[in-house]
């Protein structure tokens, strides 16, 4: 049985040694390697009794961050990452609440490192970690400690967006993880020869499926250079080049490169999965992905930090119309969906209601903050006879004809409007059906009771009024079209709801 | 308004805080991301009336405000 993570890693250094574990272009592990750096990480707490504890990672993102967190992981403490390129009083927010034993961080990082206003000796550089060699005698003490783990423990502690401005920590353990990896092993069928090209912020969740499936696979994982972002050409020559055949990516990127129309430009037959998750993928842009990768398998993965990257997913296996919502799909395995309505019954086909999740996937509650806990992880409604807790997502959903779940929308984007409930959702699938829509957002403006549709593209007011007309009741069309040059993005890569939220208050 | 100026005075709308005129490279220097390179482009487009390539959003054409400007005289003549 599986106890830690940290199993997967010795299992592949043993039986892949030479695979390249993961490479940034310029700096590559194999297995090998990252094991070995792994112990002289583990070590230095090892022998400093250190278990169980908060670590900070500041390392940007590269082969020797994934090391840093497996070290930790190894050493039975767990890990907690900070992107160097956060503002320093978000940094310092974390900080305060996690209470980190110590921050691991690196040369290149170590003026922010020691800007921190953290005691000097708490700080330790990844160059330094790594420069010695670990004995016979300190590898039986960190096996020892690896024994110690238990699947209950914690592995990381990630950092999203508080409502009030206060950064929360979800704590997810060792098993939360393993049941994830092992699900998506199986149902995207990796293996040793499977080839990563990493999107997402080593901070933001969807990494998880990256760093833990390559691991326990003997897999190679590809942290595609932030560059390669602004300029799609050298993405595609990313994947091409180092062979990558699967992605997961956030569905902004896929619609860029889809939107230039580049996909025909460079031989990325080598791609076999597609999988995306984080915010809704729209079906036009989609369907220009599938069209030109005929043969690959297309994923809809969904789920919030606080289940462990996902917790339904939809292979793409029909049509879908352009004006379609992508379903999300079913539950993972070893994952329980309620969808429940305001009287937290069970809806039927058709009937809206707020997603919520039971199983192991669930995280332990938010690092030091018991209340937000309580809010979120409540029980579950439907069991009167014993403790079993369920996480309410505040994500609206409803089972179509196919029994397939649809998202419509935030709890919270959910809004009155002229007397009639309307979901945002709805209105933003309806416009990203407009071929000449790149991307758009919907707020509702409650002080005037105004629906203000923020999109970017070439479309004029009168042509997206004319497809929503066909498509929407007259009482869902936006009151106020704003056409921006670009929509502005939060850090992890999704719309910036907050900020579209006060420009829409000034109106 | 001279096109030169115009370039700058949209990367300073971009990203007041850097000093553009004193850069040999705005991508190796850092001082445009993958964010501004999308706000950039889609400026470009509606300033200048011209649609750019997607095969020609590479970062050589993005280095200066010469390399811009080439890019957008490019863009005209492929239109």
């Amino acid at each position: 049985m599986l106890c830690s993570i940290v199993q997967y890693l010795r299992q592949s250094a043993s039986k892949y040694p030479k695979n390249v574990a993961v490479s940034d272009g310029k700096n590559l592990l194999s297995y090998c390697d990252l094991l070995a750096n792994a112990e002289k990480i583990a070590n230095v707490f090892v022998s400093k009794n250190i278990f169980k504890k908060p670590i900070a990672v500041m390392i940007e993102k590269s082969p020797a961050s994934i090391a840093a967190f497996m070290g930790v992981a190894m050493s039975g403490n767990y890990y907690s990452v900070i992107d160097e390129r956060m503002p320093q009083n978000r940094i310092e927010k974390i900080l305060e609440t996690l209470k980190p034993e110590f921050i691991i961080s690196n040369n290149r990082n170590r003026k922010k490192a020691e800007s921190l206003g953290l005691d000097v000796q708490k700080i330790l550089y990844y160059e330094d970690l790594v420069a010695n060699e670990v004995s016979a005698d300190e590898k039986v003490a960190i096996e020892k400690t690896e024994n110690r783990i238990i699947d209950t423990d914690i592995l990381y502690v990630l950092f999203t967006s508080g409502s009030t401005g206060v950064p929360k920590g979800v704590i997810i353990t060792h098993r939360s993880v393993i049941d994830y990896t092992e699900w998506a092993s199986e149902t995207f069928g990796f293996n040793h020869e499977t080839v990563f090209g990493n999107q997402a912020p080593l901070y933001f969740d969807n990494s998880v499926l990256d760093i833990y499936s390559a691991i326990r696979n003997g897999a190679s994982l590809y942290l595609i250079p932030q560059m390669c972002f602004a300029f799609p050409i050298r993405l595609l020559e990313f994947v091409r080049d180092n062979k990558i055949n699967t992605i997961f990516w956030v569905p902004t990127v896929l619609s860029r490169v889809a939107d230039l129309g580049i996909l025909d430009k460079c031989d990325i037959d080598c791609l076999r999965n597609v999988l995306f998750a984080g915010e809704v993928m729209p079906a036009r842009q989609l369907n220009v992905w599938r069209k030109r990768l005929p043969n690959a398998l297309f994923a809809n993965l969904y789920g919030p930090t606080e289940i462990t990257v996902d917790c339904t997913y939809y292979i793409v296996n029909r049509d879908i119309r352009d004006d379609e919502s992508v379903p999300i799909g079913h539950p993972c395995r070893n994952t329980d969906i309620l969808v429940l309505n305001n009287d937290n019954q069970l809806v039927g086909i058709g009937e809206k209601g707020e997603l919520c999740v039971r199983g192991s996937s669930l995280a332990l509650g938010y690092y030091n903050n018991p209340e937000k806990t309580d809010a979120a992880f409540v029980q579950n409604p439907l069991n009167f006879l014993y403790r079993e807790l369920i996480y309410r997502t505040g994500d609206i959903v409803h089972y179509n004809e196919l029994h397939e779940i649809i998202y419509d929308g935030r709890k919270d984007s959910q809004v009155k409007h002229t007397g009639h409930r309307i979901e945002l959702g709805e209105i933003e699938t309806a416009v990203s059906s407009n071929k000449d829509v790149l991307n758009n957002c919907c707020i509702h403006n409650s002080q005037k009771d105004l629906l203000v549709l923020f999109y970017v593209g070439n479309a004029e007011e009168s042509s997206i009024r004319k497809c929503l007309s066909a498509l929407l009741p007259d009482y869902m069309l936006p009151n106020v079209f704003i056409k921006l040059p670009c929509m502005p993005l939060n850090m992890n890569g999704k719309i910036d709801r907050v900020k579209l939220q006060e420009e829409a208050l000034k109106l | 308004m001279d096109e030169k100026k115009k370039i700058l005075e949209m990367l300073a709308e971009l990203r007041p805080e850097f000093d553009y005129e004193n850069s040999s490279n705005f991508v190796e220097d850092g001082l445009l991301d993958s964010f501004d390179i999308v706000s950039l482009t889609t400026m470009l487009e509606e300033y200048f009336k011209v649609t750019i390539d997607g095969m020609s959003i590479v970062p050589e054409n993005y280095a200066s405000v010469d390399a811009i400007l080439a890019l957008v005289k490019s863009s005209k003549g492929s239109n």
